[in-house]
């Protein structure tokens, strides 16, 4: 063995660098495991590569991703939003409630429900910042509340836009013929262009703003944030207000695409698979830590676990909670042993040096 | 002495420890004998409280062999040192404040009577050892109720109860009273004449020689000394600690002060509302700000960087007119803090060293809430050079930084703000000494450049050597106020424990 002379350094990766550091080997290990489930459903099922299969995965994902990216931010300042599913419901039935039944126009629902959850995460913010309650309490009445309001609006009765809307369903539901517009090659579902956008611009604000190095400071230590001079309780009530709207807008997409809100399961337990994709995706619910292209590979692998579960194995449909509640926990398992053994590694690196 | 011919009770040879890149021990060899009082000393940093985990087995040495009665042993755990008699009475003490001192004592060894506690023997067999500690409460007393250093002497009598022959003290007076220290005195001379051994580790040198039959003094992780009984006197320990001349150490450009720059009049601070502060500082002073603990200098510093705003008051520095009530508002006045507590509030420790020092500055050099990339890598750049701050690089992980680079990465924060008033609260605290060194030199220069620095601090030589003038605070208000020439130990601690303003009430 050779004995190292050099002072133990473990630097912040940056660049070419970042790929091979440990966030980023948490992207490639979340990364390995979509691609294993992916191999594993295609050869197990010829349906799963079939074009019509492949454009609802990533049609699925992109729904599921743009509620993940909320989550992570949420996760990023050390809180949790529980309140996402219910907060889907409430826009999912709101907004063919107001088109349909009372006959508001296009523009001023859309902006009523988005103004809605943008409301809505300010009201969260500010109980969880001014008031001091805690983000669970608090999102956890909002989970309550949303889906009971939803309910009680609706008569519990189910809402969609029936035949009508066509041009305003088109944003979830159209298929762009960029690969050539025959029916057998892959067209490009536009809610995925929304989340490559979304994803894009998370990921600049994340990465290269001041409030995303703010953000990012403040859930790794709240208190030296402050000492820092970082307005803590502003940057805590954007990330809420980023992940209610974005809730708003996955609602709004998600019923747009499935033209049927049923308010008393509509969204249900989405809050669950959004914060397991920013968990996956190597968010720490400790805070201060956090990457948009591993939120969005998490929700992929949900939304295609899920996927193989229905095609490989109909008859275990039943049990689809638990086999993806087992999946998860391998997976964060596996992440917590390696960053063990890294650990590790390095203490017995240090006792080699010291002798 | 009437052991000599049995081997030592204790015996360290050549014990080494090395964590995060610092060697914090470095080849120590000491012994103790039975029924002595081997006093260990040194400054922040130098050591002690690593030798001291290592021998009560919450540490483990990278080197080096422990003999206990002529025998080696290894601990790997704390019940190990206890089982050969070693316990370690903590700074902060470990008891459970809701239970009973009796309950305390015997805590994870209750005795049982058809398997639940038998509170009585419990009781009656805790007298023993209250009483051997000169402890006047009753064995059912909450251990919460009791004053701070009557808890600590259930924590010397939870030793005794495990037939402990060595005691380990870590700065066992640090936040006692006088009077209690005395009583203290009292108790570990009775240990000695029980033939029990002590080691004791303090910085306040008069206790030394008050109480020490040796003394053995560390500095940076290595032995520098040892003083037998006759040669105990504070010169002679101090220049085994600093291993120079402490006048040297202490090194201040002579420079007239300049303009006020900063003045707070009636400052109430949320933790003392009754107590009113009101001072100025002018540019280029360097003023200690000292007091015991909890006597408010740690609030009135985090009042005056707008952490916890004042309750009333007026200021004038900057552009503010009352004092800051917000970090921001500190900020933008040019007042920024390095915190007491650096690991808590001052760095982000999963953090590189760039990241850390460039954080308040990226205010300033945004490109419309975009990071300026080019002017966060010049900021680290100037400050990693400025302060010498020795990491592998400027993306090394401010965590596995030795403290005293820990410090400078804090203080780097603020200095390419370029602060007019710069608060420092314990600034040198768990820093080894070249780092203090360094540290102490910058304050001269940054004084030289016409900063206003007020620091706190508990080690007075660091106050006396350092500061232009002295604020000492009492309960939460200005006690009084020393000049440089009349500066002295004794004349701070009247003024600390209010003895002084006693003098004067009775005088008038």
């Amino acid at each position: 063995m050779t004995n190292e002379t050099k002072p133990p350094t473990v630097v912040q990766p940056s660049g070419v660098e970042r790929i091979f550091s440990p966030q980023g080997a948490k992207i490639w290990g979340i990364f390995g495991l979509l691609v294993a489930i992916c191999l594993y459903t295609a050869f197990s099922s010829d349906r799963f590569l079939r074009v019509g299969n492949l454009e609802n995965l990533v049609h699925r994902t992109a729904l599921f991703g743009i509620l993940s990216i909320g989550a992570a931010f949420v996760i990023i300042t050390g809180g949790i939003d529980l309140s996402i599913g219910s907060l889907v419901c409430l826009v999912g039935v709101l907004l063919p409630y107001l088109l349909v039944k009372h006959g508001w126009s296009t523009p001023a629902a859309v902006v009523a429900v988005l103004g809605l959850s943008v409301v809505i995460g300010v009201i969260h913010g500010l109980l969880i910042t001014k008031m001091r309650l805690q983000p669970f309490v608090v999102t956890l009445c909002g989970l309550l509340l949303y889906r009971g309001i939803a309910r009680g609006i609706t008569g519990d009765q189910s809402q969609g836009f029936g035949l009508g809307y066509k041009s305003l369903r088109a944003i979830a539901t159209s298929r762009l013929p960029i690969f050539g517009s025959s029916a057998d090659v892959f067209h490009l579902p536009a809610t995925t262009l929304i989340l490559i956008i979304l994803a894009i611009v998370a990921a600049i604000f994340l990465n290269k703003t001041i409030f995303g190095r703010y953000l990012l400071a403040m859930g790794n230590n709240p208190e030296a944030a402050k000492y820092s001079g970082i307005n803590v309780d502003r940057t805590t009530l954007l990330a809420y207000v980023i992940c209610s709207t974005l809730a708003g807008l996955g609602g709004m997409l998600f019923v747009l695409d499935i033209n049927a809100a049923q308010p008393s399961d509509f969204g249900s337990f989405y809050e669950l698979y959004a914060i397991a994709a920013a968990v996956l995706g190597g968010c720490s619910l400790r805070g201060g830590e956090g990457s948009i292209i591993g939120v969005v590979i998490g929700a992929a692998v949900m939304v295609v676990l899920s996927n193989a579960i229905n095609l490989v194995h109909p008859k275990y449909q039943n049990v689809e909670f638990a086999i993806i509640g087992g999946v998860i926990l391998l997976g964060v398992l596996a992440d917590e042993l390696a960053r063990r053994l890294v650990a590790s590694r390095r203490e017995t690196a240090r006792h080699t040096r010291s002798k | 002495m009437s052991h000599e011919s049995l081997p030592p009770l204790l015996e360290v040879r050549g014990i080494s420890k090395q964590f995060s890149g610092v060697q914090a021990l470095d080849n120590v060899s000491l012994t103790l004998s039975r029924g002595e009082v081997l006093a260990i000393v040194g400054e922040n940093g130098a050591g002690k409280s690593t030798l001291m985990r290592i021998l009560a087995g919450v540490a483990q040495p990278t080197a080096g062999s422990i003999i206990v009665d002529g025998t080696p042993v290894e601990f790997t755990s704390v019940a190990q040192a206890l089982k050969q008699g070693i316990s370690l009475i903590h700074q902060e003490l470990n008891l459970a404040d809701n239970l009973s001192v009796a309950a305390n004592i015997f805590l994870g060894r209750e005795a049982l009577r058809f398997g639940t506690i038998d509170q009585k023997r419990i009781d009656g067999e805790s007298q023993a050892y209250i009483d051997a500690v000169g402890l006047d409460v009753p064995p059912q007393t909450i251990v919460g109720t009791l004053p701070i250093g009557k808890q600590q002497l259930v924590e010397i009598a939870k030793a005794l109860s495990t037939n402990a022959r060595i005691i380990i003290m870590d700065e066992p007076t640090s936040s006692l009273s006088e009077h209690e220290s005395q009583k203290l005195f009292d108790v570990v001379r009775g240990l000695r004449s029980r033939g029990v051994s002590v080691l004791y580790i303090s910085h306040r040198l008069h206790e030394i020689e008050l109480l020490a039959d040796r003394v053995v003094v560390l500095r940076d992780g290595k032995l520098s000394g040892e003083l037998p009984h006759a040669r105990i006197e504070r010169a002679n320990i101090v220049r085994l600690m600093v291993g120079r001349d402490v006048s040297r150490f202490y090194q201040r450009t002579p420079h007239a002060p300049g303009d006020v720059v900063a003045t707070f009049n009636d400052i109430r601070t949320t933790k003392f509302p009754h107590r009113t502060v009101s001072f100025e500082l002018r540019a280029g002073e360097i003023v200690g700000l000292a007091g015991l603990i909890g006597a408010g200098r740690s609030e009135l510093l985090t009042t005056l960087f707008g952490v916890t705003p004042a309750v009333s008051g007026t200021a004038a520095i900057g552009d503010l007119r009352q004092p800051p009530r917000t970090v921001r508002e500190a900020i933008a006045a040019g007042i920024m803090l390095a915190p007491e507590d650096r690991r808590r509030a001052g760095l982000f420790l999963p953090m590189s060293v760039k990241r850390n020092l460039s954080l308040p500055s990226l205010r300033r050099d945004q490109r419309r809430g975009f990071l300026n990339r080019a002017a966060e890598n010049r900021v680290s750049a100037e400050m990693i050079a400025l302060l010498r701050i020795k990491s592998a690089s400027e993306r090394q992980i401010v965590r596995y930084l030795s403290g005293g680079n820990q410090q400078k990465v804090v203080l780097g924060k603020w200095l390419c703000l370029e602060p007019n008033l710069l608060l420092l609260d314990e600034p040198t605290r768990g820093i080894d000494v070249g780092s203090k060194e360094e540290i102490y030199k910058l304050m001269d220069q940054l004084a030289a450049r016409g900063v206003a620095i007020l620091f706190a601090s508990s080690e007075l030589e660091e106050v006396i050597g350092l500061s232009d003038r002295v604020l000492v605070m009492h309960e939460g208000r200005l006690s009084g106020e020393l000049g440089r020439a009349k500066l002295g130990e004794e004349a701070i601690m009247q003024l600390a424990t209010g003895s002084a303003d006693l003098q004067e009430r009775i005088g008038a």
